[in-house]
């Protein structure tokens, strides 16, 4: 399926960074949104119930929180970088920091090194502000 | 081979019955769908259907690693709990995860995991992902943060 590669490289052309997440199913599935600020993107996860994985608290599943902050990381690299493949992941390492309420959550994602072959990205996700971030991550990403 | 953890434990633990009951009503696992597969003293293995719209990358019909680290972080979660003495909350404080190979479309997604030690405070585990019987695709280490509701 090229046309894909082609919406994704659209989105970007068109500075619509909502047109990359329509092309990405899983993040249609989430409810995931983003927003760009001065080159930075920005993504979020309004809250719902299906989201849920703690009943008691009740909490974000920790794989929800996961997902996002993979996502931000990779749409980050493919907003910034002019690649002809998608980047793929090869590791991501997760900090699990406070508990994700049942509210919106916000994440970013900064590379902080660009080799030819492989980027380094770290990525944050708050929701009572970015100074309180409930997960921070950081992962490698193959570049194409 | 007795498991390490809970060989020669005087310590009770929580009736397997009852863990998987609480997997199975988690709301996030319901919306992938995930079935328990198995669940044993230190064990646990999930499967999750591959889905159009658990899809990461159009192009292939991978699915998102987020699927994955959502079954792995489940299935490390529910093999703590089935060592621990009594019902507490349990928080992972970080999971890290090693994507080995894309994962084939329409086909089953599993995750097994093994809690490997456990002491009064955290509980260590190891994960791997696969598909088609033993096609690896991702694997991984967690730590788990016991009775978290007191830190």
């Amino acid at each position: 399926m090229p046309d894909y590669l082609e919406q994704l490289r659209d989105a970007k052309a068109r500075r619509a960074p909502q047109d990359m997440i329509r092309a990405i199913p899983y993040l249609d599935f989430l409810g995931v949104t983003v927003r760009e600020e001065e080159g930075d993107l920005i993504c979020v996860l309004p809250f719902q119930d299906k989201l849920v994985g703690n009943l008691t608290l009740p909490a974000l599943h920790g794989g929800v929180i996961g997902s996002l902050l993979e996502s931000v990381a990779l749409l980050q690299l493919i907003w910034t970088l002019d690649n002809a493949t998608l980047p793929r992941t090869i590791n991501t390492s997760l900090d699990f920091l406070r508990t994700g309420q049942a509210k919106e959550t916000y994440a970013r994602g900064r590379i902080t090194k660009q080799g030819r072959r492989v980027a380094n990205v770290r990525a944050e996700a708050w929701q009572d502000g970015p100074s309180r971030p409930i997960a921070a991550a950081h992962g490698h990403f193959l570049l194409g | 081979m007795p498991n390490p953890v809970t060989a020669g434990s005087p310590e009770p633990a929580i009736a397997l019955d009852i863990i998987k009951q609480f997997g199975g009503e988690i709301p996030f696992l319901k919306a992938l769908s995930t079935t328990v597969d198995f669940l044993d003293r230190g064990r646990c293995g999930l499967s999750v259907p591959w889905g159009e719209n658990l899809v990461g990358d159009a192009s292939t019909g991978t699915v998102h690693g987020g699927v994955i680290t959502t079954l792995l972080d489940s299935a490390s979660g529910m093999a703590v709990f089935s060592v621990i003495p009594r019902l507490m909350q349990i928080a992972t404080l970080d999971l890290r995860i090693d994507y080995l190979r894309p994962g084939a479309p329409h086909i089953d997604i599993k995750a097994e995991a093994d809690c490997y030690r456990i002491s009064k405070n955290v509980a260590f585990v190891r994960g791997r992902a696969f598909q088609d019987g033993d096609r690896e695709i991702a694997s991984s280490l967690a730590t788990f943060m016991l009775d978290s509701s007191s830190l």
